[in-house]
Formats: structure tokens, sequence, C-alpha cells
């Protein structure tokens, strides 16, 4: 369920992947959080996610959400982007059967999924293979 | 802090259950627990159920549950915590038993999935992942223990047979169980040939959507003997801990950090450790959470619980006999009745009224329940005196 207002709200990562990095101690909020879960410090810096990354583990979707049933099978995984950020997303452009621990990826913007009443398309970020 | 006893349990057969509704499910299950604490009234209420709003468009558990269980004006509470809805809703019980606040508490689980298509029940229990940055890719909850799988399998030489095993033990267990939903036996070949839903997991590894509810009465451990010639199972130990929601937020996507937390509150509150444990119930929702969960709990180290399956020692004639009931995987999982289904099971496993799954000489339980991808736990731990 989406509403033009939450679209809007949720650009900045997903568009951007803006994050929140930690003034005390560099711990990497994404999203961006009011306090640290390592050190409850209130103060962030805004920061950009690198775009660059490893996956630490994977799986294909065979059996989808409604929203992503025409897409089945299709493959995910949590991905470490560098200084502790991580990401869970979908891997594309890939070999499904070919997907390891610790392969390289490389973060694209693309379009996530179509809202099924208003039709509304959702765009966000993917991996693919670097 | 008074002592807390279970006097009363009540659970009908589990599975898709057309011609009962919601209301009714918790009844049944509701009164059958009454009867067998031999009591008309309590004096107050949980309801742990996980989504009744959108398998069915109910909600105020509270008031319809009092009401249709004949107590309006009884205080009631529903408590949700996704799969750990049971678990949280016995703790409450629990507390409020303890406390003094009341003598009589009835603690009942409740899920009725099966009047929504298999997709709006997907879509329903993905609900309890982070919507907007797990649920919005299209992960789904299988693909998220699917990831916690692949990482426990690289990291610890976990075998996709091992993860089969675990459903073939629980459905030996669950064939024994008149109340399970799929109470047959399957086969390793079975389960590696059965459907792929996330990779590597299968058809089989996967608890099935049920329909379900199940229900237990506390009282202060002093008054059992007022109300109940059965013997007297005490909550001897209370844990309850919370994780990250996202799966990908936690440092070791291999470890439950919630069970272990909730467990060692729970070995503390108690007085003992793992070992001194006869029998458990465990949230095997997907075959690798009961590795995961077992590892957890301490009953084997980091890496074992795989192995651990595969010497037998989690079958009822085991170490440590895990989901004699037949687990989440054979005896159905209807998620918010879970918690509470495992603690129905436990009593009647210390009062030595289990038949062909009785556990031998079985004094001290633990029933861990869990919500999401291990973003909550509830751990407790039963006597019978
Ligand atoms: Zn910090």
């Amino acid at each position: 369920m989406s509403t033009s207002a939450k679209l809007k709200r949720e650009m900045p990562q997903r568009y951007r992947m803006e994050a929140g990095k930690c003034t005390t101690c560099g711990y990497i909020a994404f999203p961006p959080r009011s306090i640290c879960p390592e050190c409850q410090a209130r103060e962030f810096d805004t920061v950009i996610l690198p775009d660059e990354g490893t996956i630490l583990t994977h799986t294909v979707i065979r059996v989808a959400p409604s929203q992503f049933t025409d897409e089945a099978p299709y493959a995910i995984a949590i991905i470490e982007l560098g200084e502790g950020a991580r990401v869970l997303c979908q891997l594309v452009d890939c070999d499904l059967e070919q997907i390891a621990i610790g392969d390289p990826v490389k973060i694209e913007f693309r379009r996530i999924q179509a809202e099924g009443k208003s039709g509304v398309l959702f765009y966000g970020y993917k991996a693919v293979p670097a | 802090m008074r002592k807390v006893a279970i006097i009363g349990i009540g659970m009908n057969k589990w599975g898709e259950l057309w011609d009962t509704s919601l209301r009714e499910l918790y009844t049944e299950a509701a009164l059958a627990a009454m009867d067998d604490a031999g009591v008309a009234r309590v004096d107050s209420m949980y309801i742990g159920c996980m989504s009744s709003g959108l398998f069915t468009g109910q909600e105020h558990l509270s008031s319809l549950m009092a009401d249709y269980t004949g107590m309006a004006g009884t205080p009631a509470t529903r408590v949700e915590s996704a799969c750990n809805s049971g678990g949280v809703a016995l703790r409450q019980g629990f507390i409020e038993v303890a406390s003094g606040m009341s003598d009589l508490v009835l603690v009942g689980g409740v899920e009725k999935m099966t009047d929504v298509d298999g997709g709006m029940a997907t879509y329903a229990l993905a609900t309890a992942a982070d919507q907007d940055y797990e649920s919005f890719h299209g992960v789904t909850f299988p693909g998220l223990y699917a990831m916690i799988a692949n990482a426990h399998m690289a990291r610890y030489g976990t075998t996709r047979e091992q993860l089969a095993m675990v459903a073939v033990k629980n459905h030996h267990n669950g064939s024994m169980n008149a109340r399970a939903q799929y109470p047959f036996e399957i086969t390793v070949e079975g389960v590696l040939d059965s459907v792929r839903v996330a990779d590597p997991l299968r058809i089989l590894d996967c608890s099935p959507i049920t329909d379900g509810a199940a229900a237990v009465i506390l009282c202060p451990l002093e008054k059992a003997k007022e109300y109940s010639d059965k013997a007297v199972v005490e909550i001897v130990g209370s844990g309850h801990a919370t994780d990250t929601i996202a799966l990908h937020s936690r440092k070791d996507l291999s470890w439950l950090g919630a069970t272990y937390t909730a467990a060692q509150r729970a070995y503390a509150m108690a007085g003992c450790k793992p070992e001194d444990i006869d029998l458990a119930e465990v949230h095997d929702c997907f075959t690798i959470a009961e590795i995961c969960v077992t590892e957890a709990l301490g009953f084997f180290d980091k890496g074992d619980g795989g192995p651990a399956v595969e010497r037998g020692d989690t079958a009822i004639t085991g170490k440590i006999p895990v989901n004699s009931s037949g687990g989440l995987k054979s005896k159905g999982h209807p998620v918010g009745a879970t918690g509470v289904a495992q603690i129905v099971e436990l009593t009647e496993q210390l009062r030595g009224e289990s038949g062909k799954r009785q556990v031998k000489n079985a004094r001290r339980g633990l029933a861990q329940n869990m919500g999401g991808s291990g973003g909550s736990t509830t751990v407790h731990i039963l006597e019978v005196k």
C-alpha cells in the first residue's frame, strides 16, 4: 500500500541511497535514524552509500508475493557496501544458478514494482554483477 | 513475584478448517482449556494473534473473544508480535499472575488463515518483515530464511540433506499427534524433490498455512491444587528479547541473537542450563530455523545444529528431543496460536499424557517462539512439580 506522500518521503533512500553516518562512532544508518544503535549518539552526517559491494548471502525467489509474480524466479541478495553498510535488494542481469557469496556487485537505479490498484511505478536500487 | 502454574490446556485439530470461523476456533480452544482446569470463568484474558485484520478483516479481538467465551466484562488484551504473538501473550499472562494482579488468567492464541487466497496470506505474513527495506524488494519469509540457510551452509558446512532431516523428524513426530495438520511421514528424498520455494528451501522445508487455536489457564502455584488434581506444571522461567527487524541489519546472518538472549534470561530465572532441559518445542517455521534455534538455545555449538539432527540427537529418543508435537512443520502454523500450542504440548508431555510420542522422564521442558526472521523471541521453561 502506497500513497503519493509515502512515495515522495522515500525518494532520498530509494533514488539516492541517502544514509546517516554517526558523527561519534561512524555507524552507517540506512535508512537514517534518530539515535545510533551502537553508541546512542544523536548526531549524524548525511552520506550517500557506495555503489559497489559484495554478496553476503542470497536466494532465488520461486514463489513470489502478488506484486512480483510476473517476475519470478528472481534473485535477492544481502549486500555489504563498505563501512558496515548493508542493503537487501534484487540481483538482476545474472545467471540465477551461478550466484555465490562473495561475488562483487554494483548498485543500479531500476524499476522495482508497480502498485496493484493505482499502477504507480516504484523505482529504487537493484544490484547487478560487477 | 508469585510462582505461576499451568492448570488447563486446550487445543483442537489444526488444518484448513473451512467450516470454522476465527471466533469459533478461539472459543473451542478456550473452553477446552477451561474444562481441563475445571473453571467456568477467568479474571483476565490474553489473545495472541498476528493479523486477524488482514486474514479476516476482524480486529478488536479483546472484546470479541471475551464476549464469545461468555465473559464480556472481563479484561482482555490482544497481543501482537508476528509469529511470536502467542509466546508474548503467555508471558503477559505469566506476569499478570506473578504480580498478584489476577489469579486466573486465560492465554489463548489464534489465527484464521484460509479465508484469503495464498497470495494474500503471503502478503499478510510478509508484513512481519521490514515493509520498506525488505518486502518492498520482493523478498518473502521463505526467502529470508533461505538467506539464513545459505549463510549457515557457507559458514559451517550445513548440508541440504540435514535441512531435510529436520522436516522428516518433525513429520515422524507429528504422525503420532492426532491434532497435527499433516500427520504423516515424509522422506529426505521427498523433501529434496519437492517444489522449490526460495533456494535452497523447498515446499517441504516450510511450515504450512493453517487455521487453529490453542489455550492455557494460569493460576498461582499455591492455588493450583484447589482447581485441578492433575500433575502441576510450573512456569519457572520466562525470557523475552528483540533483534533488528531487518535481517540485513544483523552482524551475523547465521545466528539468532534474540533467541540466544531470551534463552539466557529464561535459564537465569529458572536457575538451570541447556543440559538440564529434557525436551523442547521450538519455532521450526522453516527447517533451517530449527537448526539455528537449537544452537542459540545452547543445546549444540554454533554450526553443530545440522550434524546434531543427522546424529538423531533431536529425535524423541535422542539426547534432547525437539518438537515432539511435530513442530510447526507437521502440526501446522496458525501464527498467533503457535506459541501457546508449544505450551500445550510441553504441559501434556510433563503430565505424561502424550501417548506414543511421550518423551521418557520428561521433567523440564523449554518452549521457544519467534517472530519474523528472528526479530522477537520468547523462551519459557516449564517444570512438573
Ligand atoms: Zn554511534
